[in-house]
C-alpha cells in the first residue's frame, strides 16, 4: 500500500483535515482503490487501522500541527492505551552502560505507577526503556519508522513480540513500507506527540533523540534530560538540552511530579551488616569488584557472595564489571 | 615379522628372484598401523619402483634410498627392484619409511642378515649422504612396534629418547652404514643420551599479578574445577597475563596423562628431542589468525591441532572474537566430548582434546568500553557484528566469566601478591574433595538458585553452570555440602548478556 492508498484510506475514513486532494490522479486512484478490501486484509493479518477522525485517536497526537492521517496498530492492547498518560524515553543507539541502566530503571519505575512508556524500538536506550517497562509488567508503545509488519531492527524481533503481547506497536506507515532514513525523524514526531513529557537519556550532539525533543518543545510538551558526564561526547546532546533549560531528571520521581503521581518507594530492604557496608561503598561511587575488595577489606570470594545478594535484592546492578547502586 | 628368500627354482643359491620383508608403522591419526615393506629383486632391466599407495614424500624415497645406499659404500643391486608397502589400501605418508625400505632392499640383496632385521622395527628418513634423520611420531611408532611384539627399533639418535618411552629398546643409528654394521653384528652403537635431567623452566608465576582479586579467585576456581574461563575487559588490564598463569596452579600431570600428551605431541612433531618426557601440563596459545584445521586438527593426513596439543593442559585463545567464527564453532565438539573426530574418506581419526579453555576479549572492537580513560567510539552496528562472532552456544561453554574493569593506579602500587605455590596446594586439595564425597546442595542453596533463575537472565544451561561452579567453590572451602554462599559466589561469575548478540 503506497502513500496514495494511504491518503485514500484516510479519505474513506474521513480523516482529512482540509478535504481530500482534488487531483485527477487521486480521483482515478480512489476509483480503483477498495478501502473495505484493504481493511479486511489488515484484519486478516491481525493489524488495525485507527483513523484520525476516529474518536479513539489519541487527543495529544491529534493536537500536533501535522498529525498522521491515521495509525496502523499491532498488538493486543486496546486503542485506549494510546490516550493514557504517557512518557517518551529516547536516546542514543550506541549508548553507555550508564545510559542503558538509567533508561531501564526509569522505564521500570514509570511503568510501575501506571504511565505508558513510549519509545522507538531502536537499539540502545529505546530498547532498554521498553524492557524496563516490560519488567514492571507495564504496557509500552513502540512507534516504528517502517511498516507495522516489519521488525526493525531485526535483532529486536523478540522484543517487538513482547511489546505486542501487552502493549502496541504503532506506525503511520502501511504494512510493507521499508525503513528509510527520512522516515525516522517523522516517526519521532509521533513519539513526542503521543506524550506529555519526553525524557532524553543520552544523546550525542547530532542525535535523533534531539529531534524528538525539538518536536516536544514545539508542541509545548515537557522535556527532561538525564545529566551525563560533561567529558563524554555521548552526553553532549542531553547536557546541551539542560543548558537550554530542560528539566534535569535525577530520579523517576521528577517525571511523576509533573503528573501529580507518587512513585512506589521501594521500602528499605533488610540486608546483612556486611552487605550494608558494601552497599554504602557502591552508593558512594560505582566501582569494580577489585576496588571494592580494597575498600571493604573482604576477600574476592566473600565480596562475590555479598554482591550477588545485593543484586538479587535489586539494590545493585552490574554491567561490564562495574557495580552501581540501583536507581 | 618374517623375512623370506624364495627363488624361482627353489634353490637358495639363485638370486634371480629374491623377496625380503621388514616391518614399520604408519600413523593414522594417533593410531600406529602395521606396514610391511616388501622388497623384491629379480633379473631384468635395472629399475626401482615403489608401490602401495605412497604419497609424494614417500614415493620420493626411492631417490633418497638409492643415494643413501651408495653413500654408505654398499652395493645397489643393478636389477629390477620393486618395493611394496602393504597393506596397499592404507595411504602412506611422509619420509619415515626410508630406513625400512633401504634395509629391505639390502636384505633382499643379501647384504644384511635377514633374521636380525626381523627382530627390529625401523623408522627414519635418509639423507642423500646416508645419514638417518628423525621423523615425527617416533613415540607412536615405537608403541606400535611394542604391540607387534618387537623389542628393538632402529631410529635416528634424536628420536631415541622418544622411542624408548614407547616401551622398546631404541638403537640409535646416525648413518645407514651404522645400521648395517649393527645388523651384521659388527658394531654396537652407543646408547642414546639419557633425557635431559634439568627440570623444565617454571611457568610464569601468579606473584607477578598485582590486584585483580576477582580474576585471581576465578582462576583458582577454574583450576580446581576444570572450568573454562572467559576474561573480558579493556586492554591492558592483565587478562592475557592471568590466562598464562593458569598452568602454574594446576596439579602436575599423572603418568597416564603424560603418555597421552606425549603421543599427541610426538605425532605432531613438537616433542623437544632432548627432553621428550613431558611432566608439565601443555600450554598452547594459537594466534587468532589460525585456521579451523590448525585449531582442531585436520589436513589430508589428519594431524592434531592446537586443541589436541593442549590435551590435559590449557588452551588460551587471546582476543576470542578475532578468531574466525568457523574455528570457534569447531571447538564446541571437543569442549563437549573431549575429543576431535576428523572424518576422511578412509576413515576417522580421533584426537583426544580434553583441555581447559581460557579466553580473553575486549568489550567492543575499539576496546574503549569499560575503560574510564577512553571512550567507546563503536557504532551500534559494529558492536553488534563484534558480538555476533560469539554465539550463545559458545559462550555457554564458559562456566566462569569475569569482566575485568581497568584497575586504578592505587592497585598497581598494592603490595606483592600471593605466589602460585600456595594456590596450587589449595587447588589440589579442592580437586581431591571434588573427586571424593558427593557434594549436594542444601535446601537453602537450591532455593537461592531458583530465585536467581527468576530474577536474573539465566538460561537452563546457565543454571547448570552455576551449580557446577558452586560445587567447586564448596570443595575449595572444604565444606560438606554446597551452601547458599557458594551458589551466590558462583552467580557472580555467570556470563552477562552484554557479551553476546
Amino acid at each position: 500500500m503506497n502513500e496514495l492508498a494511504l491518503a485514500s484510506f484516510a479519505a474513506a475514513s474521513d480523516a482529512h483535515l482540509v478535504g481530500e486532494p482534488r487531483s485527477a490522479r487521486f480521483a482515478a486512484f480512489k476509483r480503483r482503490f477498495d478501502a473495505g478490501a484493504e481493511l479486511a486484509r489488515l484484519d486478516a493479518l491481525g493489524f488495525r487501522f485507527l483513523a484520525r477522525s476516529d474518536p479513539g485517536f489519541p487527543p495529544l497526537l491529534r493536537a500536533i500541527h501535522d498529525p498522521p492521517p491515521g495509525l496502523f496498530l499491532r498488538g493486543r492492547a486496546d486503542v485506549e492505551l494510546l490516550a493514557r498518560p504517557a512518557v517518551a524515553i529516547v536516546g542514543a543507539r550506541a549508548c553507555s552502560a550508564y545510559g542503558r541502566q538509567v533508561a531501564r530503571g526509569v522505564g521500570r519505575e514509570l511503568a510501575a505507577v501506571g504511565l505508558v512508556v513510549v519509545s522507538g524500538l531502536a537499539r540502545g536506550i529505546d530498547a532498554e526503556a521498553h524492557r524496563g517497562a516490560l519488567e514492571a509488567s507495564g504496557p509500552t508503545v513502540a512507534v516504528l519508522g517502517c511498516g507495522i509488519d516489519r521488525d526493525y531492527p531485526a535483532a529486536h524481533r523478540e522484543l517487538a513480540k513482547q511489546v505486542a503481547a501487552t502493549g502496541l506497536l504503532v506506525s503511520e506507515y502501511a504494512p510493507g513500507v521499508e525503513p528509510a532514513p527520512w522516515r525516522f525523524p517523522a516517526r519521532n514526531r509521533i513519539v513526542a506527540g503521543l506524550c506529555a513529557a519526553t525524557v532524553v537519556v543520552e544523546a550525542r550532539e547530532q542525535s535523533g533523540a534531539l529531534i524528538t525533543a525539538d518536536f516536544a518543545l514545539e508542541e509545548g510538551r515537557e522535556v527532561l534530560a538525564v545529566p551525563g558526564e560533561i567529558t563524554s561526547s555521548l552526553s553532549a546532546g542531553s547536557n546541551g538540552l539542560l543548558r537550554l533549560g530542560a528539566t534535569p531528571l535525577t530520579r523517576a520521581q521528577d517525571v511523576l511530579e509533573g503528573y501529580g503521581l507518587v512513585g512506589s518507594s521501594a521500602g528499605a530492604v533488610d540486608v546483612g551488616k556486611t552487605a550494608a557496608a558494601v552497599l554504602e561503598q557502591v552508593r558512594a561511587a560505582s566501582a569494580g569488584a577489585d576496588e571494592l575488595t580494597r575498600t571493604t577489606g573482604l576477600s574476592a570470594g566473600e565480596l562475590a557472595v555479598v554482591l550477588t545478594e545485593l543484586e538479587l535484592a535489586g539494590l545493585v546492578n552490574e554491567e561490564e564489571g562495574v557495580y552501581r547502586a540501583a536507581s | 615379522m618374517t623375512v623370506l628368500f624364495t627363488t624361482r627354482d627353489g634353490s637358495a643359491s639363485s638370486v634371480d628372484r629374491v623377496l625380503a620383508r621388514s616391518v614399520t608403522h604408519a600413523l593414522v591419526g594417533l593410531e600406529p598401523r602395521r606396514v610391511e615393506v616388501e622388497a623384491h629383486i629379480e633379473s631384468g632391466i635395472p629399475g626401482f619402483a615403489i608401490v602401495g599407495l605412497a604419497d609424494r614424500a614417500c614415493a620420493e624415497a626411492k631417490h633418497r634410498v638409492r643415494s643413501g645406499i651408495g653413500s654408505a659404500q654398499l652395493e645397489w643391486p643393478l636389477k629390477r627392484i620393486t618395493v611394496n608397502l602393504a597393506p596397499a589400501g592404507l595411504r602412506k605418508e611422509g619420509s619415515g619409511f626410508d630406513l625400512s625400505i633401504a634395509l629391505a632392499v639390502l636384505a633382499a640383496s643379501r647384504q644384511i642378515p635377514t633374521e636380525r632385521l626381523g627382530e627390529h622395527a625401523a623408522v627414519g628418513e635418509l639423507a642423500l649422504d646416508g645419514r638417518v634423520r628423525p621423523v615425527r611420531g617416533a613415540f607412536a611408532v615405537a608403541e606400535g612396534a611394542k604391540r607387534a611384539g618387537l623389542e628393538r627399533i632402529l631410529c635416528a639418535p634424536e628420536s631415541a629418547c622418544e622411542a624408548e618411552l614407547g616401551g622398546v629398546e631404541a638403537i640409535p643409528v646416525r648413518h645407514l652404514a651404522e645400521a648395517v654394521a649393527y645388523l651384521r653384528g659388527e658394531l654396537r652403537p652407543p646408547p642414546a643420551d639419557p633425557p635431559d635431567e634439568e627440570p623444565e623452566p617454571d611457568p610464569p608465576d601468579l606473584a607477578d599479578v598485582r590486584g585483580q582479586e576477582r580474576a585471581r579467585r576465578a582462576l583458582e576456581l577454574a583450576a580446581a574445577g576444570g572450568h573454562n574461563l572467559l576474561l573480558a575487559g579493556p586492554p591492558g588490564t592483565g587478562k592475557t597475563m592471568l590466562g598464562r598463569r593458569l598452568p602454574s596452579i594446576l596439579p602436575p600431570l599423572e603418568p597416564r596423562e603424560a603418555l597421552e600428551v606425549m603421543r599427541i605431541h610426538s605425532v605432531a612433531g613438537v616433542l623437544p628431542p632432548e627432553r621428550p618426557l613431558i611432566t608439565r601440563r601443555p600450554f598452547r596459545a594459537p594466534h587468532h589468525s589460525a585456521s579451523t584445521a590448525a585449531i582442531v586438527g585436520g589436513g589430508a593426513g589428519p594431524r592434531p591441532g592446537e586443541a589436541s596439543l593442549a590435551h590435559r593442559g590449557v588452551l588460551l585463545l587471546d582476543e576470542l572474537p578475532e578468531f574466525q567464527r568457523p574455528a570457534l564453532e569447531a571447538l564446541r565438539q571437543p569442549l563437549e566430548d573431549g575429543v576431535v573426530a576428523v572424518a576422511r574418506v578412509q576413515g576417522q581419526a580421533l584426537f583426544p582434546a580434553r583441555f581447559q579453555l581460557v579466553a580473553t576479549m575486549n568489550l567492543c572492537p575499539c576496546a574503549g568500553r569499560g575503560d574510564p580513560a577512553a571512550e567507546c567510539s563503536c557504532s551500534s552496528q559494529r558492536l553488534a557484528a563484534f558480538r555476533d562472532k560469539l554465539s550463545r552456544a559458545l559462550l555457554d561453554r564458559f562456566d566462569l566469566v569475569v569482566t575485568v574493569p581497568r584497575s586504578r593506579a592505587v592497585e598497581l602500587a598494592a603490595g606483592p601478591a600471593e605466589p602460585s605455590a600456595p594456590v596450587r596446594e589449595r587447588v589440589e586439595s579442592g580437586r581431591i574433595r571434588l573427586g571424593g564425597a558427593k557434594l549436594r546442595r542444601t535446601a537453602e542453596a537450591d532455593e537461592l538458585l531458583s530465585r536467581a533463575v527468576e530474577r536474573l537472565p539465566l538460561s537452563g544451561r546457565g543454571r547448570t553452570r552455576v551449580a557446577r561452579v558452586a560445587r567447586t567453590a564448596a570443595a575449595l572451602a572444604g565444606a560438606d555440602a554446597v551452601l547458599p554462599e557458594h551458589v551466590a559466589e558462583a552467580l557472580a561469575y555467570r556470563s552477562p548478556n552484554e557479551l553476546a548478540a
